[in-house]
């Protein structure tokens, strides 16, 4: 039987797997290095920071991977990382766990990010309100027509729940911030793995809908202009709209580490928040805490 | 020491060393069983099997979570039948053609080809549904989205098709020369030859062989992923998205909170396609066992 053939090399390789992964992360963990780990949303963003933050001070070694916010406080804990970059806020769960780690997770909000709506450019839509939004991402409204588009079943497309995004969405859009709603996204959603993944399925799908990061925006799918309610205007996702709070749905990017930062890990976060750190923010089409 | 005794050392010492990386394979299977159970069971403190294996709802990450996974496991059943029901016949098809009637310049030819279907990578086929078998699916059936139960059964069609062929051809090869010269001086055609004689003769090898396949099939995690839309909902129609239960572990194992509950439900899930995966292997055995007798 073929089966049995691949027995011995394959013991043989998980110990090989194993004794090199003991042997990398004790090699990373060098005073002048920096692990940053977590959400995917920002992977991009502290990507170009390290690289950035490195041309300064050439004798650090910044490294950066993604894996989800989730991940990244894991990380945290387990003191694999240096900094955790979260697109959601810390869960009390996750907070609790850090104090009986012996910690106070500090979160510092590195940036904004605006969320877009988007459907396939031929969808006649062009504006919805929050709590139409609620409805389509929930499930209560299932036709493009009942809320004045086209007879057409509309098809929602959501983030996988590892995703900081569609928890975000979740709590601020499907539950307009109120922490006693049950509302879920419809049972129907589709669960994609990536924003990628969504813009994909928007571009060839004309009763499609769904939300990813506004760095993701392409002239291959609509974004919506979003209202707070009925009688707000309706706002378009841009970065002025985003500084300026008047679009409803965008959220704080967050760094966190473990307690008061120090040394390199203050160095660092001092470089991320500095005019220079938040230029490199807008040139990755996310928004600057504050205005430069 | 004498030449004679070294060498029968020497053997002593290759023969212990193979027999504990046999004894290894079973410990590291064991250990890991173990340790799903470990980490799985702590769920069962604060639910009941019952409502693990029969909820209609999985949506782990609320407050509070709901943990039913059989939206999960009729999607994982959905995809797998739908792909065995593409893959068997063709499988066993092609096995068959290349085992007896095939010339042997194709059959060489065929072979490779078939193995190097195996040596795909899950993400590649996998993308390569998502990009162009999706949408035509889509317009095929004029549904809303080609991210469907389908749509993923016909991609891990193509990845248990591999095994299914080269088993199934090893079996049907193994059929002894005597059986099929009987059949042709008894006066059969070569079609009644193939049908009636070789295939039954290799029946416990076949059935071995789509056993094999429909593992592979329910353990396949990427490519299920990129394909079906992952929606939690039990299906009505192999049309519909579905989720199936590797795609779940994979998908939120990043973000789980290690130690909650969330992430003891990812490893319950585990036990489960732990036992599915090892009753189909068992059936497989069985009958290859029965096939060399």
């Amino acid at each position: 039987m073929a089966k049995k053939r691949w027995v011995i090399p394959g013991a043989l390789f998980c110990l090989a797997a194993f004794l090199v992964q003991g042997g990398c992360s004790r090699e990373n963990r060098q005073a002048s290095s920096l692990q940053i780990k977590g959400s995917d949303t920002m992977v991009n963003l502290g990507q170009a920071w390290a690289e950035a933050f490195m041309k300064k001070a050439p004798s650090v070694s910044v490294a950066v991977t993604g894996g989800g916010s989730g991940t990244g406080i894991a990380a945290l804990l387990s003191k694999t990382c240096d900094i955790a970059e979260l697109s959601r806020e810390l869960k009390p769960e996750e907070i609790a766990m850090a104090k009986e780690k012996g910690f106070d997770p500090k979160q510092i909000t590195v940036a904004l990010d605006g969320l877009a709506v988007v459907v396939h450019p031929a969808n006649p839509l062009s504006q919805l309100t929050m709590e139409q939004l609620a409805d389509i991402f929930s499930g209560r409204v299932t036709n493009w027509k009942e809320i004045g588009g086209s007879d057409l079943p509309i098809v929602v497309l959501s983030r996988e729940v590892n995703s900081g995004t569609h928890v975000y969405f979740k709590e601020h859009v499907l539950r307009g911030g109120d922490k006693e709603s049950q509302a879920e996204f419809a049972a129907n959603a589709l669960m994609l793995p990536s924003s990628q993944a969504i813009a994909d399925e928007v571009d060839q799908n004309p009763g499609a809908v769904g939300y990813y990061g506004m760095g993701y925006i392409s002239p291959r799918e609509k974004a919506l202009a979003v209202a707070k309610d009925a009688a707000s205007p309706y706002v378009q996702p841009t970065i002025d709209n985003v500084v300026s709070q008047a679009y409803p749905i965008s959220r704080p990017l967050l760094m966190v580490t473990r307690g008061q930062p120090q040394g390199l890990v203050a160095d660092f976060l001092g470089f991320v928040l500095s005019p220079e750190g938040q230029k490199i923010v807008v040139e990755i089409d996310f928004v600057p805490v504050k205005k430069i | 020491m004498t030449p004679n005794r070294l060498r029968k050392l020497k053997e002593w010492f290759i023969e212990k060393a193979i027999l504990l990386s046999g004894v290894f394979s079973v410990v590291f299977v064991l250990l890991i069983f173990l340790f799903l159970l470990r980490e799985g069971f702590s769920l069962f403190r604060g639910e009941s099997v019952g409502d693990f294996l029969f909820g209609k709802s999985w949506y782990p990450i609320s407050d509070p979570p709901r943990f039913g996974i059989l939206p999960l496991i009729m999607g994982s059943l959905l995809v797998t039948l739908g792909a065995a029901a593409i893959s068997v016949p063709i499988g066993i098809a092609a096995a068959l053609f290349i085992a007896e009637i095939a010339p042997r310049r194709l059959k060489e030819g065929l072979k490779a080809g078939i193995e190097l279907l195996a040596a795909i990578p899950s993400v590649v086929i996998g993308f390569i549904g998502m990009i162009t078998l999706g949408p035509w699916i889509k317009n095929l059936f004029h549904i809303p989205t080609g991210l469907t139960a389908l749509t993923g059964s016909v991609t891990l069609a193509f990845m248990a098709m591999p095994t299914i062929v080269s088993i199934a051809e090893d079996a049907i090869t193994a059929v002894p020369r005597q059986y099929r010269e009987a059949a042709v001086a008894m006066g059969a055609t070569k079609w009644q030859t193939t049908w009636r004689i070789v295939a039954r003769a290799a029946r416990p090898g076949m059935v071995a062989a789509v056993m094999l396949g429909i593992g592979r099939v329910i353990g396949e995690t990427m490519a299920v992923m990129m394909v079906t839309g992952n929606a939690a909902m039990i299906p009505s129609s192999i049309l519909q998205p579905v989720r199936t239960l590797t795609a779940t572990i994979a998908a939120e194992m990043g973000e789980s909170v290690q130690g909650g509950a969330h992430y003891a439900a990812l490893f319950a899930i585990g036990i489960v396609l732990f036992i599915i995966t090892f009753l189909i292997n068992g059936v497989a055995d069985i009958y290859l066992h029965r096939s060399r007798r």
